[in-house]
């Protein structure tokens, strides 16, 4: 018995290292990315993207998505911390990935990227109607903007599009202003309206819309206007995260280098946005941005450093829980004013904004209300961008017990009064009554 | 020398007759009886606690022993009623868990190292032999010994008596039946005596059994009737007045200290009774008084009519103003129903769906009583024709709880008692009667003329000679009758202990296809699983029967359990088992539920399943949210599952969670898959699928199934 537990605990020291390497709550920034491919030719064409992702310091993998040997996990274990699917046309992938696989990839907390293009395959779609997202169904249909389209030496149909319709949060596509419009050429999709999770990170315009650009406009286009998403984003509840769009090319090297101009505006930018945007969305995608971890949840009484395992009504207590952001290299002390705590029992019976000392330490203190019961210590955070804490903590509060009434009660004095008083004259009565004859 | 002073020291223990002898063996032989006849349960199973509520006592009293009393006092329980929590020690009758923990520490203190379960277990038969020897006394204070003999020997083998008390039934009523007759005796004894030292031991008797359970109602509401019906009828006297007012008042305070109870007695509206007739003992002795003084009686005529109509209306008044004002609360709803049994039918359906509840049914009472049925008006004859205080007390006790006996079946328990006692006066008086009929015309033979009774003697004077050998022989055959019920009673007793009441009903057996036993453990499988595969703070929910078990088995926190304290929390878990499964989802996903747990009978025939319960929930839960509607879960009125049933019916939750796989199941040779054998029928709805909740554990007989909710899911 013993020397088992000798091999495994020297297994797990020896292994423990390569376990740690990869995405962890104590580093979460991605490593190790798999980038699948229609052909190898994407990597050459798309270099300016892929370089700057090796700079940061990922680790990419290429490989064909035919390929027979790509594999996701081998036994049990992820070999890679995210995927990026730049394989449009792909009908069915090698090795032993499928929709499932992808799915399951991201449920266990992995990241992704999906650029579709026209004619993108059924399999692309449907991983991306499982993130919340459906492409145009029509399979050659492209966004078009007549009024919002790039500016090109020749008058071409439209399809490239410059659109500057950003989200906004600084934390997805960083606090630096794009100043130049991006380019997009390629299918547009619209969000699922049952998944909460999916975000438009860069809208179409208004006179945008979503057809075939070689036939005739038969019947009105399906997807118009904003209601067209170029580029989406999805934080899944185990902070996956997830960019979806319909266009490889704007990843491309060509669209990073050419200038652009809005058609009706003269101004003219020597680069396009794209570089700039999706730079800084991958830097999001990636968890070097928006990362938020919340640790050494503590509460106790006010005067005591103990945890207890349950309080008393009308306790005052303290809860304080120290709250991290990840910059991409280490812990800094995330500051915000909007962190609240709720002490919850079916509803919250008390919603408390914590207070922060601007080294990370959020806390706050309250009185338990005069209601018994199971309560939680809930923090619900959700902020736009940023990675979603919820922690709950279960803790009781129990009534009072019973010699913890107060002994006496001034405003009872009277019937204390009439008590004594009734007994010492039934005394005195019985003594009188007895013995006086 | 140590001969002579054992002796010595033996003599004031001697007994005095052969007679007193006889007696004393027997009771003893009684006492065994009344104890090894409730232990067949544990014979055909093992020694183990039984249903629903004694599961929730047993827990409690564990937390007694070990951590004490006043930390049970202030038991807050959070394990039960998530998230609402449970204040136990303010919310329950201690007296049983109280009375086991010491049984417990005394065994202990005499080195017999006993679990507490096994006290918990033997509990009740102990104190139901108890109650042998407070029925002989009894007995004996309203008739005589001979009568308290036969009515110590008829409740040692009720069946009424023996379904609440067998071995592992650890229920309140197996110590308050027991508390409940030595309350009476003393009363009746402090009633025939007068004296003070009595009327304070029917006080303490009375605080036993306030302690104990929440039946003392019909103490404090039947001492204070039977005090009314011997004013009325010109019985009133000083012993009744001291008996009465020392067991009221004493007995009133000593009941304020169960914190359960508090200050019922004098806010409630169930016992004003009790109150209304202590104030009207002191208008009759005051105006007792004033007739020894005043010597006119008409003068005394005046003045009693404007006493009495004045405290009549002052008492009214009172109850009025109090009543008006909140400060006295109206009936509870389960004093209504006893009332008028269709009360709970109509207004509260949580106590309608108890099947104990249930009004008896007539062959129900023949089970219960036998031949006690028959027996019980012939003492009433015998008692209304020696009319006493006591015997009038055993008639009011008789007919008052043979009435409530009838609205409800598990009330039938508080009957048992006052029909043994009035069959036992019938049974000895006949016998003596017979007896003394047959001896005395033995002496009538010798001797001529004896100082036989006075019925004897009429008959020997009116049939003279001729008639005597025909009447002997008639009083023989009588006897010989007599006998020969009392043994078929005795045997009825003993089939009906071992064949209906020894069950512990969360193990089930039945006769397999060879006449063999079959025994399914299912319940216990499944909450041991919950205990060793969950986490410690995992949330069960069930519908309520169930709590209790899960949370002293399966040491898993419950949304509701038997203490039906909370109708909106209970109703909330009956919408949700009613529900579509994604609007169940979303209150399962409110009161942060972990594992679903759900008790189906169609793959054993089981039939008290939660399928057949479900119209219950239905209805509670459409108490509080009319949301729910019975009718949808209807066709034409009916309930069915198989394919004639509602499309609501067959796409809620209980019924997914029911039926879940279970299409695909042969239960029965030649029958099509899906054959739920419970209700005998083939199911409407055998492709179920789940989406927010997922199997985790279906015990070998498919009896319990438990549910495991998912977490929301993770990208949308």
């Amino acid at each position: 018995m013993g020397k088992f537990w000798v091999i495994f605990v020297a297994s797990i020291s020896i292994l423990l290292p390569f376990l740690c390497n990869s995405f962890s709550p104590e580093t979460p920034t991605d490593r190790r990315v798999l980038v699948l491919l229609d052909d190898f030719a994407v990597k050459s064409s798309h270099s300016s993207y892929f370089n700057s992702l090796k700079l940061r310091g990922f680790d990419l993998d290429f490989k064909l998505a035919d390929d027979p040997k790509i594999a996701l996990q081998r036994y049990g274990q992820y070999l890679y911390d995210a995927l990026i699917l730049f394989c449009p046309s792909v009908e069915r992938f090698g090795g032993s990935v499928d929709v499932a696989a992808i799915i399951n990839f991201v449920d266990s907390g992995h990241d992704l990227i999906i650029a579709a293009d026209v004619n993108a395959s059924d399999l692309i779609r449907e991983v991306a109607t499982e993130c919340g997202v459906d492409f145009d169904e029509d399979p050659s249909a492209m966004v078009i903007d007549h009024t919002g389209y790039a500016v090109s030496e020749t008058e071409g149909d439209h399809t490239l599009i410059a659109s500057d319709d950003y989200i906004k949060s600084d934390v997805i596509i960083g606090s630096k202003k794009i100043e130049a419009p991006v380019l997009f050429q390629g299918i547009g999709h619209s969000l699922n309206p049952v998944n909460s999770l999916v975000l438009k990170v860069l809208s179409a315009s208004p006179s945008a819309y979503s057809a075939n650009p070689l036939s005739k406009l038969s019947t009105p286009p399906l997807l118009t206007g904003s209601a067209i998403s170029l580029v989406s984003v999805v934080q899944a509840r185990n902070n996956a995260r997830i960019l979806i769009t319909g266009s490889l090319s704007m990843f491309s090297n060509r669209f990073f280098r050419s200038g652009v101009q809005k058609s009706g505006s003269s101004t003219k930018y020597e680069k396009s946005g794209n570089e700039q945007f999706l730079t800084e969305l991958s830097k999001w995608i990636f968890h070097e941005r928006g990362h938020l971890k919340a640790v050494n949840v503590k509460h106790h009484k006010v005067g005591e450093t103990d945890e207890p395992a349950l309080y008393r009504i009308n306790d005052e207590l303290e809860y304080s829980v120290e709250i991290y952001e990840w910059s991409g290299t280490s812990w800094e002390p995330y500051v915000t004013d909007d962190v609240q705590v709720q002490f919850y029992m079916m509803s919250p019976y008390v919603l408390k904004t914590l207070s922060n000392d601007k080294k990370g330490l959020y806390s706050a203190s309250f009185k338990v209300p005069d209601v018994y019961g199971v309560f939680q210590f809930k923090v619900e955070y959700q902020k736009l961008g940023y990675t979603s804490l919820s922690l709950s903590k279960q803790i009781p509060v129990r009534p009072y017990r019973h010699n913890e009434y107060e002994r006496f009660i001034p405003t009872a004095y009277p019937y204390y009064g009439a008590a004594f008083s009734t007994m010492a004259g039934f005394f005195i009565f019985s003594f009188v009554h007895l013995y006086n004859k | 020398m140590s001969n002579s002073s054992t002796s010595d020291l033996l003599k004031p223990f001697k007994l005095k007759t052969k007679q007193q002898e006889l007696l004393i063996s027997i009771l003893c032989l009684v006492y065994i009886l009344a104890f090894i006849t409730r232990l067949f349960s544990v014979l055909r199973y093992e020694s183990m606690i039984h249903e629903f509520d004694p599961y929730f006592n047993y827990r409690t009293t564990l937390y007694l022993t070990q951590h004490g009393f006043y930390d049970f006092w202030n038991w807050f329980d959070y394990e039960s009623w998530y998230p609402l929590g449970r204040i136990v020690g303010g919310t329950l009758y201690p007296g049983l868990m109280v009375t086991a923990a010491l049984i417990y520490r005394l065994l202990h203190f005499l080195r017999f190292a006993v679990h507490i379960r096994e006290v918990c277990v033997l509990t009740a038969p102990f104190f139901a032999s108890n109650t042998t020897l407070v029925a002989y006394f009894f007995g004996k204070e309203i008739w005589d010994s001979g009568a308290g003999l036969v009515a110590a020997i008829l409740i040692a083998v009720c069946p009424g008596y023996i379904s609440r008390s067998v071995a592992g039934s650890y229920d309140n009523e197996g110590v308050a039946i027991f508390a409940l007759l030595f309350t009476f005796y003393l009363f009746v004894k402090a009633v025939n005596k007068g004296s003070l030292a009595w009327g304070l031991a029917s006080a303490f008797g009375y605080f036993y059994m306030v302690s104990a359970w929440g039946g003392y109602i019909f103490i404090i509401n039947l001492i204070p009737l039977y005090v009314l019906v011997l004013l009325i009828t010109g019985r009133y006297s000083m012993r009744l007045y001291v008996a009465y007012n020392c067991m009221y008042i004493l007995g009133m305070l000593l009941a304020m200290q169960i914190r359960f109870v508090g200050f019922q007695h004098v806010q409630s509206g169930e016992h004003m009774a009790a109150m209304g007739v202590f104030f009207l003992m002191q208008v009759f002795y005051f105006l007792d008084w004033v007739k020894h003084m005043l010597s006119d009686t008409k003068l005394f005529q005046e003045f009693l009519s404007i006493t009495v109509t004045c405290a009549v209306a002052a008492g009214g008044i009172a109850l009025g103003v109090g009543v008006a004002s909140g400060y006295i609360s109206p009936w509870t709803g389960r004093f209504y129903s006893l009332l008028d049994p269709t009360y709970a039918k109509d207004h509260i359906p949580i106590i309608a769906s108890v099947s104990e509840h249930q009004p008896t049914a007539w062959s129900s009472f023949m089970f219960d009583f036998h031949i006690l049925l028959f027996l019980f008006p012939a003492g009433l004859y015998f008692c209304f024709k020696r009319l006493s205080d006591a015997t009038i007390f055993i008639v009011m006790y008789g007919l008052t709880s043979m009435y409530f006996a009838g609205v409800m079946v598990r009330l039938i328990l508080v009957a048992t008692p006052a029909v043994c006692l009035i069959s036992a006066i019938a049974v000895s008086a006949t016998v003596k009667n017979l007896t003394v009929l047959l001896r005395s015309k033995n002496k009538v033979a010798q001797i001529g003329s004896t100082k036989g009774t006075s019925s004897a003697k009429a008959s020997s004077k009116a049939s003279l000679d001729q008639s005597q050998p025909f009447q002997k022989n008639g009083a023989m055959a009588l006897l010989f009758g007599a006998f020969y019920l009392l043994s078929r009673y005795a045997t009825h007793c003993t089939w009906v202990t071992s064949e209906a009441y020894s069950s512990p009903s969360i193990v089930l057996a039945a006769r397999g296809a060879h006449g063999n036993r079959v025994i399914f453990d299912d319940y216990r499988e499944a909450y041991f699983w919950l205990r060793q595969n969950t986490p410690p703070d995992a949330k069960v929910m069930s519908w309520w029967d169930y709590g209790y078990q899960i949370t002293a088995m399966g040491n898993r926190t419950v949304i509701v359990d038997n203490n039906t304290w909370n109708n909106t929390h209970i109703a909330t878990v009956g919408r949700a088992m009613s529900s579509y499964e994604d609007e169940a989802y979303e209150i399962i996903r409110s009161l942060d539920v972990d594992y679903v747990l759900v008790v189906f009978g169609g793959v054993t025939g089981y039939s008290s399943d939660d399928i057949n319960k479900f119209l219950w929930m239905v209805r509670i839960g459409g108490g509080v949210f009319p949301v729910i509607k019975e009718p949808d879960y209807l066709v034409n009125g009916e309930y069915r599952v198989d394919k004639g049933a509602a499309p609501k019916m067959l796409n809620c939750l209980m019924y997914k969670l029911s039926y879940y796989r279970f299409g695909e199941m042969m239960t029965e040779y030649g029958k099509p898959p899906g054959y739920d054998r419970a209700r005998g029928v083939e199911i409407g709805n055998k492709d179920i699928k789940l989406e927010h909740l997922e199997e985790a554990f279906t015990t070998s007989n498919w009896i319990v199934r438990i549910y495991k909710v998912k977490p929301p899911n993770n990208r949308w």
